[in-house]
């Protein structure tokens, strides 16, 4: 499929580009590519919230942290190569470990046509009926972490 | 389309991820790499709720709602860890993350 080829060939790219904002963009293509899966995968709901949390909030993060930075100068040093290869080698390995074992899983292929459970209204009656003490505890968790981030940033 | 062809897509996708933290010494790039990883284990789980959901059950929700708790705590993960090296640079100048030896001893 044009989508992964594309998925995948962008996440090579923020792994392997010199300049951190090439990176930023990358990662943005890859986000959208995996929100198209989404979509096709009917998953409406996630797609649309992929789009906006992932494109429209973090990787404006990133960006702003990136600016506020300007490290588009700095290169990494470029000695103790073979770390790089090194990781590069275990990454590959843990591909391999993966698919080996995986590749004679029996799966049933995924139909065409389209599921009711990616809208909106059912992913709500299931969030506030039956994982509404998860979404209570992850709103705590968003409050702590806009704390923590605003102490943690302060200029002291 | 078979279930294999998404896994196989979240594992190289996953794979990237690893190989980027393990290979790049640039925080900002390392946690970008880290939600490669995410969402690499996200697209996996929405294949899988698509599957459950063809075969008829009833709580094939349940795996979208992971997903949007997962995205619930990459955000938070995210604005505390830029936070983080937003506070190493202002210390040390550079985000390189051979510069946090320091804290070995």
């Amino acid at each position: 499929m044009v989508l992964s080829v594309i998925a995948l060939i962008s996440a090579l790219g923020v792994v392997l580009s010199k300049n951190p904002v090439t990176s930023v963009l990358c990662l943005i293509v890859t986000f959208f590519t995996i929100a198209g899966h989404y979509i096709m995968m009917n998953a409406q709901f996630l797609a649309v919230v992929h789009i906006i949390v992932y494109a429209g909030a973090i990787m404006v993060l990133f960006l702003y942290v990136l600016m506020l930075m300007n490290l588009n100068a700095e290169l990494e040093p470029q000695k103790r190569n073979w770390l790089k290869y090194a990781g590069a080698i275990s990454g590959g390995a843990l591909l391999v470990v993966l698919v080996a074992a995986l590749r004679d899983a029996s799966m049933p292929a995924l139909s065409a046509q389209p599921t009711e459970v990616g809208l909106i209204k059912n992913l709500g009656q299931i969030l506030f009926k039956q994982y509404v003490l998860p979404f209570e505890v992850s709103s705590i968790l968003f409050l702590s972490a806009m704390v923590g981030a605003v102490v943690i940033g302060k200029k002291d | 389309m078979p279930v294999q062809y998404y896994i196989f897509l979240s594992i190289a996708l996953f794979c990237i991820g690893v190989m980027g933290v393990l290979m790049r010494r640039n925080a900002i790039i390392i946690f970008m790499c880290i939600e490669l990883m995410l969402n690499a284990v996200n697209l996996l789980m929405v294949s899988f709720s698509k599957m459950w959901a063809d075969a008829g059950r009833v709580d094939a929700g349940s795996a979208q709602l992971f997903v949007f708790f997962i995205m619930v705590v990459a955000a938070a993960e995210v604005a505390v860890g830029l936070a983080i090296i937003t506070m190493v640079y202002r210390n040390t100048h550079s985000v390189d993350i051979n510069i946090l030896n320091r804290l070995k001893n």
